[in-house]
């Protein structure tokens, strides 16, 4: 196809190199495993076809460390915490309320420090604060976070005091700080659920691929795998006679964790769902389900040995990370591959047509 | 057009400076970039980056990509030259392309006394004659023209100014702001480089300036001793749509400086019809593949502020194909999330209740 005399002076194409742009890419592969129910009736929908402009992503990866996957799994444990310590402080388990609450605090603390040194300008963290937009999760966050840490941080202090035997400095302020501890466990709570569930909301209303194809279900994953992670935080550093209720919350949260997952993949786009099989976060996410059930079947048969009990613990704090990391990993895998926003969308563009839906595509031929 | 309603406010048609409350709303300005006349010079490339003070980007190696040796639009780039090279083959595909979408109902290229009798289908060049027979456009002869054996793609990329912007519903600082003359821009003074609008933008527009640390997505390149220091690190930039020339009633630079008119800037309304206009006139000499890009105000985002004149599928210029603010399923995703708190909640109550026995 020499058409210019000055093609003979190009050089010649780097073997091996495809030209990705010039020809139509092989059709589509249905992906093994992948769901393929509904296909049938889908029978005017040609094969999503996949072209790109040299391979090179459609949209970007947002520029977030692992210290953010660290504060989803951060924010998980304190969120679960919270609750763990408002049901101890009501039913009277003081070692695991104590517990509880420092875990609460301390993971609370440590996931706003990752969040702050990942800004860009780490120096104007509080302009999140200076404003309260319902449209931004990011903003919605942080307010949660704040609402949280306030009470958190009250049941905190009160614990620390009476574990140094009332050394604190606190002054007059002792009394008040006991006042409002009761209701400051129960405004921490208050918040708890919703500083578990928010971060699945702050990746999914993304344009992210993978994250926004989950965006009906990453809600039940993220709050199962706080649930877990908050028990085996409690299964480890409580005595067992304490953490019955964690151990039954850790079973639900297992239960919940790996279920939500799988009806999550089955419902995505089997396109958009594979990097949540494939690779780094593929391997993440396979050992983060062997670990949550291999914690949950312990909480259950092990739970009554303080040794077992621990170690199960450790088990579902480990599931839940990986969980958070799996997941955060194959969205940042999903935004830097065109793929993966290209094929759904041919997809859902061409199954809309062929259901007679023609004025909504961007693209027009007036 | 104007629709207060808060059920266009995440997606559907809108005004967006006036739903954004501006006390005194200028008529919308936007681009129209019509590919099929750009030469590929990269003038707007180059007035953009002089104007904006915008740094180097990366370390001026070569890509192998065509002409194309800037990539990708980001923090330092906001006008992005795409060069694409098209065999036959792929050029007959464009071709056919352009006539599907034709047949989806698109009665304006279609002459009125054709409009009774076709139904779908009917109207599109279906069989893909190439020789002879006038078709359904009516009297036109639209015989395309001898097919190339060659083509090269040009289209100077840009923000899209999306009437629901993903970068702007998702920033929590507030530094993303819809402008009087409904287009978006960042504050960088409000900006605290959280990020978020980078994922948040459909069409990977947006992007945060490199801090000088390992960040992904920041392009800084290596070697950058003999340029001055780069200004504005750490915060999330893209095209202002010059919005300091807008206030001054100036052209955008890029638009100002592109030699053929391909980049063309004014109030929306008008260059909408402007597009819709120049695609009927390709269509009519047998230009099936002409398209347009955004400028349907029912699509994912609302229709764009920048339209596009494509001349294949939007992916063969990397853009994406069914963008969807991600803000229009912000509703449905709090409602799931709240469903999700309250099982957390009530599996928190059942492991106290039942362990009291
Ligand atoms: S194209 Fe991206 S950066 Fe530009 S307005 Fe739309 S969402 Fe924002
Ligand atoms: S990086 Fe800046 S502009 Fe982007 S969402 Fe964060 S605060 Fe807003």
């Amino acid at each position: 196809m020499t058409t210019s005399e000055f093609d003979a002076t190009r050089p010649p194409e780097p073997p091996g190199r495809r030209r990705r742009f010039g020809k139509l890419a092989r059709p589509r592969k249905r992906t093994p495993g992948g769901r393929t129910d509904g296909s049938a009736e889908m029978l005017m929908v040609p094969e999503a076809q996949f072209t790109s402009y040299y391979g090179k992503p459609v949209v970007k990866a947002p520029p977030w460390g692992h210290e953010v996957a660290a504060y989803l799994f951060l924010g998980g444990v304190a969120g679960g915490s919270g609750l763990l310590a408002l049901g101890a402080q009501l039913t009277g388990r003081e070692l695991l309320r104590r517990n509880a609450r420092l875990g609460a605090i301390a993971a609370v603390s440590l996931g706003g420090v990752a969040l702050v040194r990942d800004l860009g300008r780490p120096e104007r963290f509080y302009n999140m604060l200076r404003t309260f937009k319902l449209t931004s999760p990011m903003s919605v966050g942080s307010w949660i976070l704040t609402a949280y840490s306030g009470g958190a941080g009250i049941t905190a202090v009160n614990e620390v005091d009476r574990l140094v035997g009332e050394r604190l400095p606190l002054g007059p302020l002792r009394p008040v700080l006991r006042a409002v501890e009761g209701p400051a466990g129960w405004e921490a709570a208050l918040f708890a659920g919703p500083l578990a569930a928010y971060t699945a909301v702050l990746l999914s209303d993304t344009a992210n691929p993978t994250w926004n194809a989950a965006h009906k279900d990453l809600p039940f994953v993220f709050v199962s795998s706080a649930s877990l992670a908050a028990s085996g935080l409690a299964m480890v550093t409580t005595p067992v006679r304490e953490t019955g209720p964690a151990r039954a919350l850790a079973v639900m949260g297992v239960a919940g964790d790996v279920a939500a997952m799988k009806y999550m993949e089955g419902r995505m786009d089997p396109v958009a769902a594979e990097p949540l099989h494939h690779g780094h976060p593929g391997e993440l996410l396979k050992w983060a389900e062997r670990l949550a059930i291999a914690g949950g079947v312990g909480a259950v048969v092990l739970g009554r040995s303080r040794v077992g009990s621990a170690l199960s613990g450790l088990a579902l704090l480990g599931a839940s990370a990986l969980t958070r990391f799996g997941v955060f990993e194959a969205g940042i895998e999903s935004a830097k591959d065109p793929r993966y926003t290209i094929e759904p969308q041919r997809r859902r563009l061409a199954e809309r047509q062929a259901a007679g839906v023609t004025d909504d595509s961007i693209t027009t031929a007036r | 057009m104007v629709n207060l309603s808060l059920g266009h406010q995440f997606s559907g048609p809108t005004d967006p400076a006036a739903d954004a409350h501006w006390p005194d709303v200028r008529e919308r300005k936007g681009f129209f970039t019509d590919t099929s006349i750009c030469i590929g010079c990269k003038a707007c490339e180059v007035a953009c980056k002089e104007w904006n003070h915008n740094p180097r980007d990366g370390d001026l190696e070569l890509t192998a990509m065509s002409y194309d040796n800037t990539v990708s639009l980001g923090a330092s780039t906001w006008r992005h030259v795409a060069f694409v090279e098209q065999d036959k083959e792929r050029i007959e595909v464009a071709r056919e392309s352009g006539r599907r979408l034709v047949s989806l109902g698109m009665p304006s290229v279609r002459r009125p006394q054709d409009d009774a009798p076709p139904g779908p289908g009917a109207s599109a060049d279906a069989t893909g004659t190439t020789d002879g027979a006038p078709t359904a456009y009516g009297n036109v002869d639209t015989t395309p023209p001898d097919t190339p054996e060659f083509r090269w793609l040009m289209a100077s990329d840009v923000c899209k100014h999306c009437t629901h912007a993903g970068c702007l519903d998702v920033c929590p600082t507030g530094a993303l702001m819809r402008t009087e003359f409904g287009t978006v821009v960042v504050q960088d003074d409000v900006c605290n480089g959280c990020g978020t609008c980078v994922a948040g933008c459909p069409f990977g527009v947006v992007e945060r300036r490199s801090d000088g640390t390992a960040a992904p997505t920041t392009r800084e390149g290596e070697r950058k001793g003999e340029q001055p220091d780069v200004p504005k690190r750490g915060v999330a930039q893209k095209c202002t749509l010059c919005y300091d020339r807008l206030l001054d009633d100036e052209t955008p630079a890029c638009a100002k400086t592109c030699p053929t008119t391909s980049i063309k800037f004014g109030d929306h309304d008008d260059l909408v019809t402007d597009a819709r206009e120049r695609v009927a006139q390709l269509h009519a000499q047998g230009m099936t593949e002409a398209r347009l890009y955004g400028a349907n105000e029912l699509d994912g985002v609302g229709g764009t502020g920048a339209l596009f004149l494509l001349l294949d599928e939007p992916e063969v210029y990397g853009l994406p194909p069914d963008p969807r603010v991600c803000t229009a399923d912000l509703p449905e995703m709090a409602k799931r999330a709240a469903i999700a708190t309250g099982g957390m909640l009530a599996a928190a109550a059942l492991a106290f209740l039942g362990g009291r026995r």
